[in-house]
This record gives C-alpha cells, sequence and structure tokens, in this order.
C-alpha cells in the first residue's frame, strides 16, 4: 500500500513537472520519468508485458522522437523569454485551488462506489494477441507513427 | 477485398514515398486521385465481384475483421468524394510542390484512418484508427503554419485528446464487464445486462468522447478555430468528412447497432441536437467571415443529425444518414466556394469580399445552389432529408423539436441569403480590373483566373446536390430506406 502510494505520487509530481517545465529538454526527461514510474505501477498490476511496452515505447521511443523535433526548432530570444515564462505560469496560477476545491466537493458530494469489476488478464498467449487477433490495430499503430514522422517532417523541418 | 480499402492508401503511401524525383509531383497527384475515383466507383456500384473475392493467397495479410454494410457503403462514397474535391482544391490553393506532395501523403494517412473506422468491427480497433484520422488532421490543420492554424489545430489536439481519454476509458470498462469488445459482443451484453453500472458509464463516456468530436455545442469551441485557420483544401476535408467520420458516423453506428439507446440518452441526443441547431445558426447570423459562417452553419447541420438519432425510430435513422450524406455534399461544395473567394481575393472576410462574387460565375452559382440546398429549399437534395427528419419527429410526438429544427431552417435560409446577397449580388462596390492589382498579382491572387480544379470540384458537388433532390426517389429506395434494417 505504501509503495503503491508512493509511486502514485512520484507519478503525479513528474507528470506535473513535465507539463509546468519551461524548457521542452526537460519536459521531455519528465515524460520519460513519467513513463518509466508508470510502468513499475502497470508492473505492480500484474502486467509485465504491458509494462515492457510501455517502457520501451513511451520512455524510449517517444521521447526519441521528441528531442529530434525539438532538434528542429530553434531558441527563443533572451528578450522574449522573461515573458513567456511569467504568461505561462500566470495562467495556471488557480490551477491548483480549483483541482482541491473539485476534489472536496465531488468527495463531499458523491459516496465512492464499490468497484467490483472483474479482475483483467489474458486468457490466450499475448503473442497470439498482437499478431494474430488485433494485427489490425498493430497496422493502424503503425500509421499513428507514420502520421508523427510526417507530421515532425512538415512542422519543423524548415524552421531549423 | 474489403482490406484493400485500408492497404491500397497504405501502399501508395509508401510508394510516393520511394526516393524517385518523378513519383513526387504530378504522378503522386494522379495516382492519389485514381485511387479516390476507384473507392467512389465502388463504393457507389459495389460490383458483388469485388466484396465477395477473396484469394486464399492474400487472406493470410488481408485477413481483417472487417464488414461492410449498406451504411459503411455510403461512407466509403462520401470519403471518397470529398477527399477527391480537397485534393482537386489543394492543387489550385497551396503554394509549392513540394507542400502539395505533403498534403498528398497526410490524406491518404487520413484517408486509411476514415476507411478502418468505417469497416471495423470492435471498438477498440474503431478507437485506434479514429486517433489515425485525428493525428492526421492536425497537422493538416497546421500545414501552413500560421500563427491561427497552430492556434486551431492545438485546440483540436487538446479536445481530441479529452475525448480520446472518455473513449479510452469506455472502453476499459466494455472490455471489463463484457469480456469482448466486438460490436456484436458489447450488444449482446448491453442487452442482457441492461442495469449495470459500469456499462452505463461506459456508454455515457463513449457519447461525452463522441460528442466532443462531432463539434456539438457545448463542446464546440475548437470547430470554428479549426475550421477557419486551416488551408482551404483542408477545411474542405475536416467539413466534408474528417470531423463528420470521427464523430457522427460513430455515433450513428453505435447507436443503431451496438449501443441499445435508453430514454435518457434519447433525451440527451435530442437536447444536444436542438441547442446546436439553434445556438449555432444565431452564431452564425454574426459571423463576418465566410469560413467561420460556414463552420458554425456545420455545427447547426449536425444538429440536425443528432437530432434525428435521437428520435430513435428506424424512419428518424435514415434520416439522419440522409441528412449526413447531404451535408457532406453540400457543406464540402460550400468550402470550395470559399476557397475560391480566398484564392482570388486573398481573404475570406465578408466585408471585404462585397460584390466581388460577379467576377465568379461558377462559384457564384454553385453556391448558391449549396446554400438553399443546407436551408432546406426543394426540390434540392437537403429539402429531402430535413423532410424526413421533421416527419420522424412529428410521427414520435415531438413537435418542440421538430418547430425548432423548422425554425432553425428559416435561420439557416436567412444568414445564406444575406451572404449570398453581400458577396454575389450587390452591386454596389466596384469589381477589380480583370486579371486583377498590382498588389492582388504579388501576392498570387488572380481575380479573372479560372482554377480548373476548383471549377470541376465545384460543378461536380452542385450537380450532386441538383441530382440528390430530383433523384430523392431512387436514392431512398437503393441507398437510405435499406437502412432501417440496420436499426438495431
Amino acid at each position: 500500500m505504501l509503495i503503491n502510494l508512493i509511486l502514485l505520487f512520484v507519478l503525479l509530481s513528474a507528470a506535473v513537472w513535465t507539463v509546468m517545465t519551461t524548457r521542452l529538454i526537460r519536459s521531455i526527461v519528465g515524460l520519460a520519468f513519467t513513463s518509466a514510474v508508470l510502468a513499475a505501477v502497470i508492473y505492480r498490476l500484474n502486467s509485465p508485458l504491458a509494462a515492457v511496452f510501455e517502457l520501451s515505447v513511451c520512455a524510449g521511443l517517444i521521447p526519441v522522437i521528441f528531442i529530434t523535433t525539438v532538434s528542429f526548432t530553434h531558441r527563443i530570444s533572451k528578450e522574449e523569454l522573461p515573458v513567456a515564462r511569467k504568461e505561462r505560469l500566470v495562467r495556471f496560477r488557480y490551477l491548483p485551488f480549483i483541482i482541491i476545491a473539485a476534489g472536496l466537493v465531488l468527495s463531499w458530494c458523491f459516496k465512492i462506489p464499490q468497484f467490483n469489476l472483474p479482475a483483467a488478464g489474458p486468457k490466450e498467449d499475448v503473442r497470439n494477441i498482437i499478431w494474430y487477433l488485433r494485427h489490425l490495430d498493430l497496422l493502424g499503430q503503425i500509421v499513428i507513427l507514420l502520421a508523427g514522422a510526417f507530421g515532425v517532417v512538415v512542422l519543423f523541418k524548415e524552421d531549423k | 477485398m474489403t482490406s484493400l480499402f485500408i492497404f491500397a492508401p497504405f501502399f501508395l503511401l509508401v510508394i510516393i514515398n520511394f526516393p524517385l524525383g518523378f513519383l513526387k509531383g504530378r504522378c503522386a497527384f494522379c495516382l492519389a486521385a485514381s485511387l479516390l475515383l476507384a473507392q467512389v466507383l465502388l463504393a457507389a456500384f459495389h460490383p458483388w465481384l469485388f466484396w465477395s473475392a477473396y484469394p486464399d493467397c492474400l487472406r493470410q495479410f488481408f485477413g481483417f475483421p472487417l464488414a461492410v454494410d449498406n451504411l459503411a457503403l455510403i461512407m466509403l462514397f462520401v470519403i471518397g468524394i470529398v477527399a477527391l474535391v480537397s485534393l482537386l482544391t489543394a492543387q489550385d490553393t497551396l503554394a509549392g510542390e513540394k507542400q502539395k506532395f505533403n498534403f498528398i501523403n497526410l490524406l491518404l494517412v487520413a484517408l486509411i484512418g476514415m476507411n478502418a473506422t468505417v469497416l471495423v468491427t470492435d471498438i477498440f480497433s474503431l478507437y485506434v484508427f479514429i486517433e489515425v484520422t485525428a493525428m492526421a488532421s492536425f497537422i493538416l490543420i497546421a500545414l501552413e503554419k500560421g500563427k491561427f492554424a497552430i492556434e486551431g489545430a492545438f485546440k483540436y489536439l487538446m479536445l481530441s485528446a479529452i475525448a480520446s481519454v472518455f473513449m479510452l476509458t469506455s472502453v476499459a470498462f466494455l472490455l471489463l464487464t463484457a469480456g469482448d469488445i466486438s460490436f456484436a459482443a458489447v450488444h449482446h451484453v448491453l442487452t442482457n445486462v441492461p442495469g449495470s453500472f459500469f456499462l452505463k458509464l461506459a456508454v455515457g463516456l463513449f457519447l461525452c468522447g463522441l460528442l466532443i468530436k462531432s463539434g456539438v455545442v457545448p463542446f464546440h469551441g475548437w470547430l470554428p478555430d479549426a475550421y477557419s485557420a486551416a488551408p482551404s483544401c483542408v477545411s474542405v476535408l475536416l467539413a466534408g468528412t474528417v470531423t463528420k467520420i470521427s464523430g457522427v458516423y460513430i455515433l450513428l453506428r453505435l447507436f443503431s447497432s451496438v449501443f441499445t439507446l435508453t430514454p435518457a440518452l434519447q433525451n440527451v441526443l435530442l437536447f444536444a441536437g436542438a441547442i446546436s441547431i439553434v445556438f449555432a445558426a444565431l452564431a452564425a447570423l454574426t459571423q463576418d467571415d465566410f469560413k467561420r459562417m460556414l463552420a458554425y452553419s456545420s455545427i447547426s447541420q449536425v444538429g440536425y443529425i443528432i437530432l434525428a438519432l435521437g428520435c430513435g425510430t428506424p424512419l428518424a435513422f435514415v434520416g439522419a444518414v440522409f441528412h449526413f450524406f447531404n451535408h457532406a455534399i453540400f457543406k464540402t461544395l460550400l468550402f470550395v466556394n470559399a476557397a475560391s473567394l480566398e484564392k482570388r481575393f486573398g481573404t475570406t472576410d465578408i466585408n471585404q469580399l462585397e460584390g466581388l462574387g460577379e467576377k465568379c460565375p461558377v462559384t457564384s452559382v454553385t453556391s448558391l445552389v449549396a446554400m438553399l440546398s443546407t436551408a432546406g429549399i426543394p426540390p434540392l437534395s437537403g429539402f429531402w432529408s430535413k423532410l424526413i427528419i421533421v416527419m420522424a419527429l412529428f410521427s414520435k410526438g415531438r413537435f418542440i423539436y421538430a418547430g425548432t429544427a423548422l425554425i432553425a431552417s428559416i435561420i439557416t435560409l436567412a444568414y445564406f441569403l444575406s451572404l449570398e446577397r453581400r458577396i454575389f449580388f450587390n452591386k454596389g462596390k466596384p469589381a477589380p480590373a480583370a486579371g486583377g492589382t498590382a498588389t492582388q498579382i504579388s501576392r498570387g491572387l488572380n481575380p479573372a483566373k479560372n482554377f480548373s480544379g476548383i471549377a470541376c470540384a465545384e460543378i461536380l458537388l452542385a450537380v450532386f446536390t441538383i441530382a440528390g433532390g430530383l433523384g430523392y426517389a431512387f436514392m431512398l429506395n437503393t441507398w437510405f430506406l435499406p437502412l432501417k434494417a440496420i436499426w438495431h
């Protein structure tokens, strides 16, 4: 229980840092770290293969694509930087209070229902599922990656 | 051979990206146009040999769990025709061969996503291919990298991400409670265990996600920005198919043959539809930008489809699909008209376009056809689909909603006639000299030039709109009335 709470806290902290940090590279590192913690959570939920996918794709492959994208961009000027930083943070100043207030109101208004969901567990071999049962989704994922690559080339390459 | 609708664009995407120079320019355009034309013809005439043939050697590679029915055929036709028109428009509106080539690549990615969305038979695959389509659309909106285009794409991305979270959570609940996520299995569980809290939650979450994707009021914030900021050829694609397939089609598919339409859900859909119709029609009245007005008009017309779906009868379902089809055709035509004006005069601001329409007679005539059809004026196609929807609402005793639909049609007519008068019939402002002013020509604008791609697209769609109206009986009997069999 304690480990779960610690993991949840680290996961949320890393996710918030990923969104709030002003430097893109730090944000990418934060995302990779968030994914790594999430992989640990998934592992603890008895899904080791899903954890491996999360670790390899979201903590490994995706940051590489993001770093490639960032390498195509250019630096913001020194004059623009303080203004951008200030404007960026000012927008979020009420967010923590809103989230806490919403959480308090919701927990006060609604009783949390008892979740009696059946446990997830693959009845078939995962290899079978990926290559024979869900191969259409695999094709979809390939196309999404292809679209992501097009996006990087189309939107960022000429800006260098 | 149904899998070819996914594989053919995929292979074409790979082929045109081979490092061979001659494949990049005119050749890529011709190949993509041929593919889209083939899709339109196959969907329109559906030769049984093509759909039933399945050589054993291909089964191993193409053996995906896909299904095609009348609804899927209509959607494949709409996707093909709108994508073809968008491709033709792109040839006249995008600057430079590289930009055109990028557009063709992303169009093919979107085509894979949309075709697969229409053909899949389980909810997770549906989610995957909605994401494929959305991914291509974000990039397409920001294709020209303007400030507003990037802002529009970002808004769409954010709201789309929220919709994706809703849908993915719903898929997880369905998988856990039903044990399977094929349409048939989910339908079986929903009809046999109607009171399950998690199933209700799953259906509710999926509905929320789809309403966001459809751009229905109050989830419409992203839509006018995305449509108006995107390049013209992309607006054509977005308004005609992308947002309709990713949101409205899935609502039609799921609530006709997978989810159960409970009275509570019916009320939600009816209310969302009516609010969208009225709010968006009133918002369109106040717009000064042609594309923004069309975007609000699009939300209003989607409201009619949602309203018909919420009515919950087979006749209303037929009306919803018929209006979906008509809306795809006439709204695409209107966005092509906007592209034509933007290319000629460098703006879509109605105040600046006042009195300039006489320079482009094809745009003038075809826009009038499309606007009258949108407002539901007989005998154009929009009239018949709206008539069916209103009849279905009356027969179900939903008089207030039927009245709302009728009144909103008058508002639609009002803002479109005002637009027509200002741009195309107003003689108050002198039109620019033939060939355009020096400033216009230096900006690549030419009011007097004929753009063959745009003109072809306008004429093709106007013919469809008129033919759909005059031949409504044939279309209803052959394409739309058989859809009653799909309804639960």
